[in-house]
């Protein structure tokens, strides 16, 4: 009996997973070769998708990307000389890609099906809960703290500091809202995780329910991942069945369920506090802090909100421990952080190192340079709100503080790679529009500045003489200035990094001069 | 117009079923859009209604998010991704074979009512760019040739 396994992840989907498993089962059926094929999730090495597995006595030999038009071949091969298959990539552990790479929270990407709590408990699942729940709550809040996690959502607030507020905060209800929005372009770590591992996120949400002292959460995903909403309600029943979820969640004597809430297509409620809004049944706006959601959150009442990988972190710092967790990472970027490579790329997936390794290593290392094999141009780090990074700058470590000292920020982790054929005055007009158009309208230059903005970059491409042309650039650095210190929130604020970056990088693609300081 | 009343069944079963559900209002808008195809414009007194709202906060409501319409969908809807890292790897020429091919702005719907186009903006796809969400399929690393197979596919569908 042949055991093979092919992922069931919505992306390898998308590259045919589905026909190339559909036709390995109608194969083997015709050449009478009794098969088991699993379905299981990604290793995020996705330009290696539809990527098969045979699972063999030393370990797990790879097949990709294939074609439904692979499979007889591929099964010839099984049947004799498997290694000389073209596709065969050797032991899949071995591939250098993923070889470096630390997976903490992706450890189990690849290897278990989504839905097998079989699977889940073979490979550590619920022994943080069950450390938490012997530990209690205030001891699980400062094993958090100790850990140095910081929010994965963008912000990196230090979530410690969130627990133990939401903990200490008199109420008789609470609430743990897990943000799955992942608006951003360029990041999927969110959705590989939840179509890929949903009971990690479901143990993490418990044991932060229970430390905090809610009896109720929510995760509210974006309308977009139809199949990481499927798979979280199926794990939601399944987890519920067997205890981890309910009256006697974990066995802990305390109730914690959960639920699944659906967005409708904005991006500002990724915004926390518009998130919240949306939940409630309202437009998503943003509203002002304070009062802190960790005082005054959903329904009025304290909430915990994080990001999915933040809570998806905690499993492992209750079980490893704090001091485990620390140890990966640099200055106070600690522990791992999923990056996610997209764009112009040749290697594009998923990669999951502590803090510190550079942007170049990312993107030439395990990237492999742009797709299309034309010259780097830049990369877009941290989604639609970060700045263009030009090559110059990509030895700067991956780390929150080396980010934000350079005028970027890492934000959720993705990193888009551009080569030079992208314009990056297209870019900066997109910026402008996208924030017109996902706005919440609260304030006036997020809602009203980025359609001027829009005009402007229009008026300064179309202009022909070097003095309009410089007019308007002026124009535009002081409408960035406006919409970086007068918005209440970081998408009017920070629609000024992506543009203010090409500009400064790029002048030449606005139609403006080059000076030497500029470069 | 189709007539509305036809809907009122599945308005009604899902405000029962939903209405006391703290924060019901998205999950009622997307009971109905998921029924009916879209938000009929009766449903939106029965849901006021039903939650003590005005009906200015519902419509509000309806119209700040992108996912809901009120008016019944194309036979198929084609949303095809023109975020950042899909831009990178040539969306604005798809989107342009689009235009030219189905004769329709980002937003429109073909003449024959056979197919409507939505731009969205990132479906968790970009490690392997450009991708579109057809019918709520995903389709990654398009090509020219494969988008007009996809559209192909659509029209002829249509025709028969
Ligand atoms: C415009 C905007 C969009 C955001 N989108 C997201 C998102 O999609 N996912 C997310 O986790 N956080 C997003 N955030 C950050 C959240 O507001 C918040 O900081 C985060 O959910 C807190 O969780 P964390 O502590 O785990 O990072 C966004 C913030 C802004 C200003
Ligand atoms: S900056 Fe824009 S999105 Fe943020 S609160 Fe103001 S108007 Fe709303
Ligand atoms: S940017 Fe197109 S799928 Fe993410």
């Amino acid at each position: 009996m042949l055991r093979l396994c092919i992922p069931c992840d919505s992306v390898a989907r998308a590259v045919g997973a589905d026909e190339v498993a559909d036709s390995l089962l109608r194969e083997a059926e015709r050449r009478q070769l009794p098969i088991e094929l699993l379905r299981t999730s990604s290793r995020g090495l996705y330009w290696l998708e539809p990527l098969l597995e045979l699972e063999g006595p030393e370990g797990r030999l790879g097949f990709g990307p294939l074609t439904a038009a692979d499979v007889p071949s591929v099964l010839d091969a099984l049947a004799g000389n498997a290694g000389s298959h073209p596709l065969a990539l050797g032991p899949v552990e071995e591939i250098p890609y993923l070889k470096s790479q630390q997976r903490l929270l992706f450890a189990r990407a690849g290897i278990t099906r989504p839905l097998s709590l079989e699977d889940y408990r073979a490979r550590g699942g619920f022994e943080g809960l069950d450390r938490a729940i012997a530990l209690g709550g205030e001891a699980t809040v400062a094993a958090v703290l100790d850990s140095g996690l910081r929010g994965r959502g963008g912000a990196a607030f230090p979530a410690g500091i969130k627990w133990r507020t939401v903990r200490e905060a008199g109420a008789g209800q609470k609430y743990v809202v897990c943000n799955a929005d992942e608006g951003d372009s360029g990041t999927f770590a969110d959705r590989m995780l939840m179509e890929g591992d949903p009971f990690l996120l479901i143990e993490g949400m418990a044991i932060a329910g229970l430390a905090v002292g809610a009896s109720m959460g929510y995760v509210y995903v974006r309308s977009e991942y139809p199949d990481a909403i499927d798979t979280l309600n199926q794990a939601l029943r399944i987890a519920r069945e067997a205890g981890y979820l309910g009256a006697n969640a974990g066995g802990s004597g305390r109730a914690f369920d959960l639920d699944v809430r659906v967005g409708a297509g904005a991006y500002i409620c990724g915004e926390e506090t518009a998130l919240l809004d949306s939940l409630e049944g309202k437009r998503g706006t943003v509203r002002a802090k304070p009062p802190l959601p960790a005082l005054q959150g959903l329904f009025g009442l304290p909430t915990l909100v994080h990001n999915v990988l933040t809570l998806a972190s905690v499993p492992i710092i209750l079980a490893r421990g704090a001091q485990f967790y620390r140890d990966f990472g640099m200055g106070r970027s600690l522990g791992t952080m999923p990056f996610q490579l997209a764009g112009n790329i040749r290697h594009g997936g998923l990669v999951e190192r502590a803090f510190g390794l550079t942007l170049r290593e990312l993107v030439e290392g395990y990237g492999g340079g742009t797709a299309s094999g034309r010259p780097l141009k830049a990369a877009q780090v941290g989604g639609p709100l970060g700045a263009w990074v030009p090559p110059a700058q990509f030895d700067t470590p991956l780390d929150y503080e080396a980010f934000a000292a350079m005028g970027a920020m890492l934000g959720h982790g993705g990193v888009v790679v551009a080569d030079d054929s992208l314009d990056m005055a297209r870019m900066a007009r997109f910026a402008l529009q996208f924030c017109a158009e996902e706005s919440c309208g609260k304030c006036t230059p997020c809602r009203i500045g980025s359609t001027r903005g829009v005009e402007v970059v229009d008026r300064l491409i179309a202009s022909t003489n070097a003095a309009a042309r410089e007019e308007q650039a002026e124009l535009l650095r002081d409408l960035c200035d406006t919409l970086q210190s007068g918005s209440l929130c970081a998408l009017g604020g920070m629609t000024s990094y992506p543009v203010a970056s090409a500009l400064k990088h790029f002048p030449a693609d606005f139609g403006l001069q080059t000076s030497e300081a500029d470069q | 117009m189709p007539d509305e009343t036809l809907h009122l069944p599945l308005i009604h079963s899902v405000l029962e079923r939903e209405k006391d559900t703290p924060g019901a209002l998205l999950p009622i808008l997307h009971a109905i859009q998921d029924g009916a195809g879209y938000i009929p414009d009766l449903a939106i007194a029965e849901i006021a209604h039903a939650l003590n709202l005005s009906l200015a906060e519902v419509r509000g409501v309806i119209s700040f998010y992108h996912d809901f319409r009120t008016t019944p969908p194309a036979r198929h809807t084609l949303r095809l991704c023109r975020a950042e890292s899909c831009q990178s790897m040539g969306a604005e020429r798809l989107a342009a074979q689009l235009r030219e091919q189905l004769e329709l702005d980002d937003h429109g719907t073909s003449a024959d009512g056979q197919i409507s186009l939505r731009p969205v903006y990132c479906l968790g796809a970009c490690a392997c760019s450009p991708a579109l969400e057809l019918d709520g399929r995903l389709h990654a690393r398009l090509t020219p040739e494969h988008l007009r197979d996809l559209v192909n596919g659509c029209l002829e569908e249509g025709s028969c």
